[in-house]
């Protein structure tokens, strides 16, 4: 454990609708990779366990090789050292909690009961426990059998959204604590960078972007990513450069300015958290401004998120109040060309 | 419409009545025409007493073959597909439909000393015809049909993502087989080998032809009912009763089974389910 393996794969996957390419590297750390069902996500874990085979390449854990297409190696999962956590959590319906820890024949099962705090679960049975429960369960049925890498297929999936959150909390500081190679698969932004240090964005089979959620979030590659880390997303045509600025055109006809240099069909990405509302058009530094009725509000506790004009724009409600603004009325989406991002856009994302 | 609202209601009641009374008045019958102390002083003879013997015997021997075979052989037909694989269902299937008779028939035509096999197990000193052996194997051919299909059906109930969770765990093939595959296919396969033990134990036309009626060698109770019914009876009638008695443990046994095991794993294992996918 002092030297944790570095896992690395280089593979195709053949997948139903397009095949899956990839190079990865995991050193100890959590790295998530986040796609839409069925980009194959779950199939690339059950190649690392042993599960699938990949058309083509190479799959190497420290200086153990566990697949090589052009050697001829193929490792049957019980021979990779690969502990899996499966969506669902997978566990045997007919066995106890502790048979399920204790099946991969592991010495620390007692350990783990405690450490996992399903120590007093011990003899029920998986249908008996909660989602949480459950997952604190598969996790420590993987970590029995001392795996050199942690794989977690959607591991927040199978839980209830309330307790989500905490899960989340627990989940990550395991992660760290344990210091082995990571690699989970989330459809969730949220989850990926809540748990993750490094987010790799899969689409259409390949990796898009890859960089700490906060990179993505501040300059995603393209649409895709940026519509998945929850930023505005409104397709525009670049119509000229003024001031070392692009200037974009909106359906509407609003004229907005990015920092960013990119020409014809563009999607202009904006965070709701950079947008602020106003009645009227303020003589202050920002330069971008969309006006329009407001369509919807949605308050959630302290916060609000508002649409005008296709933007949502994310405001305590404590400003939204003070405002006097509701759905319906005339108002102007203010944010700076300085937070203002360019991706390219193909014509299929302009769809979405 | 009024009268059809008006008809429909009773008319199911009335056709469930008759089923009802076609199918139990018979067993009924058996019961009021013998008394249990007759049924237990009449199997206390000779010919019920051997009969009943080698009825466990051979059914025994038969559904510890079907249960040794049937089952690794109904793994693979669930959890691989290959090319013919419903041929070797159907095949499978076909003694289920075939008439015990033919199947007897079928069954002297290969191991009979003149039939297909018949040189080959001569030179090995071996005549199978009129010999327990026979009842075994005319037994194994009628039943095994009914605990390979429902072992095929139960095996594939058992989510693929158990055995591999088992195999990502260190488990080999083997282990997975017996340490999840099997426990969470119980239900099915219990139910698959009660109707096949029930099938097994009624045997007749194809003993008959293959094995012969020989007290004490191959005369089963079925044929021992058989062989009464002109002569006593009385005997006929107590080894029927107990042969009603046998089955309706059985399948009590395999229902009250079937709804303990659904609870505690998740494949459902009704003891009459569909066929197998092909």
């Amino acid at each position: 454990m002092d030297h944790p393996a570095r896992l690395s794969l280089d593979l195709d996957l053949p997948r139903r609708a397009f095949g899956l390419t990839l190079t990865l590297e995991v050193g100890a750390e959590t790295v998530a990779i986040v796609g839409p069902s069925g980009s194959g996500k779950s199939s690339l874990l059950r190649a690392v366990a042993g599960l699938v085979r990949p058309a083509r390449g190479r799959i190497t854990l420290g200086d153990r090789v566990l697949f090589d297409s052009d050697r001829g190696i193929d490792l049957p999962p019980e021979r990779r050292s690969v502990g899996l956590v499966f969506q669902e959590y997978a566990l045997f319906p007919h066995m106890t909690v502790r048979a399920n820890v204790a099946f991969s024949r592991g010495a620390r099962v007692d350990e783990l009961l405690e450490r996992m705090r399903i120590g007093h679960l011990a003899d029920a049975r998986p249908r008996e426990l909660s989602g949480g429960e459950r997952q604190r369960v598969a996790l420590a049925r993987a970590l029995a059998r001392d795996p050199e890498v942690l794989l977690l297929d959607e591991p927040m999936a199978a839980l209830d959204p309330h307790t989500r959150e905490g899960v989340r909390g627990e989940l990550r500081a395991l992660l760290d604590e344990l210091g082995l190679p990571a690699l989970l698969v989330t459809h969730s932004f949220g989850d990926a960078a809540a748990l993750a240090g490094r987010v790799a964005v899969l689409e259409s089979g390949r990796l898009v972007q890859q960089g700490a959620p906060g990179e993505l979030i501040a300059r995603p590659a393209d649409a895709f990513v940026a519509s998945l880390t929850g930023a505005n997303l409104v397709a525009g045509e670049a119509v000229g450069a003024e001031g070392g600025l692009t200037v974009v055109r909106l359906p509407g006809g609003a004229l907005v300015y990015s920092g960013d240099q990119l020409e014809g069909a563009v999607g202009v990405v904006v965070r709701p958290s950079e947008i602020t509302i106003a009645r009227e058009i303020a003589p202050d530094s920002t330069l971008n401004h969309v006006r329009g009725p407001i369509t919807s509000v949605v308050r959630l506790a302290n916060l609000a998120r508002v649409q005008v004009g296709g933007l949502t724009a994310e405001i305590t409600t404590m400003s939204l109040d003070r405002m006097g603004l509701s759905e319906g009325d005339d108002a102007v989406a203010v944010f700076k060309a300085a937070g203002t991002r360019l991706v390219p856009l193909g014509r299929a994302a302009a769809e979405g | 419409m009024i009268r059809s609202r008006v008809w429909f209601g009773p008319l199911l009641v009335i056709a469930l009545t008759a089923v009802l009374v076609f199918l139990t008045v018979p067993v009924l019958a058996i019961f009021l025409e013998t008394t249990p102390a007759q049924i237990v002083r009449k199997l206390g003879e000779d010919q019920a007493r051997e009969a009943l013997w080698l009825s466990a015997r051979t059914t025994g021997a038969a559904m510890l073959l079907i249960v040794a075979v049937g089952t690794p052989a109904a793994y693979l037909l669930a959890t691989r597909r290959f090319r013919g694989r419903a041929l070797v269902i159907t095949l499978i299937e076909l003694p289920l439909v075939m008439p015990p008779v033919v199947a007897g028939i079928a069954l002297f035509a290969a191991f009979g000393r003149a039939g297909l096999l018949g040189d080959e197990l001569g030179a090995l000193g071996l005549s199978i015809p009129f010999t327990e052996a026979a009842v075994v194997m005319a037994v194994a051919f009628v039943a095994s049909p009914f605990y390979i299909r429902q072992a095929i059906a139960a095996f594939e109930a058992v989510d693929p993502v158990m055995v591999d969770a088992a195999r990502s765990l260190g488990a080999g093939p083997g282990r997975a087989f017996w340490r999840i595959s099997l426990p969470l296919a119980s239900g099915g396969l219990t139910a698959g080998w009660a109707l096949a033990f029930a099938r097994g134990l009624g045997e007749f036309g194809a003993t008959i032809i293959f094995a012969g009626s020989l007290q004490g060698t191959t005369q089963t109770l079925p044929l021992a009912v058989y062989a009464q019914f002109e002569s006593d009876f009385d005997a006929a009638l107590a080894i029927g009763g107990m042969l009603i008695v046998v089955s309706a443990a059985i399948l009590l046994a395999v229902k009250l089974g079937s709804s303990w095991t659904t609870r505690l794993a998740s494949p459902s294992t009704s003891i009459f389910r569909g066929a197998p996918s092909a």
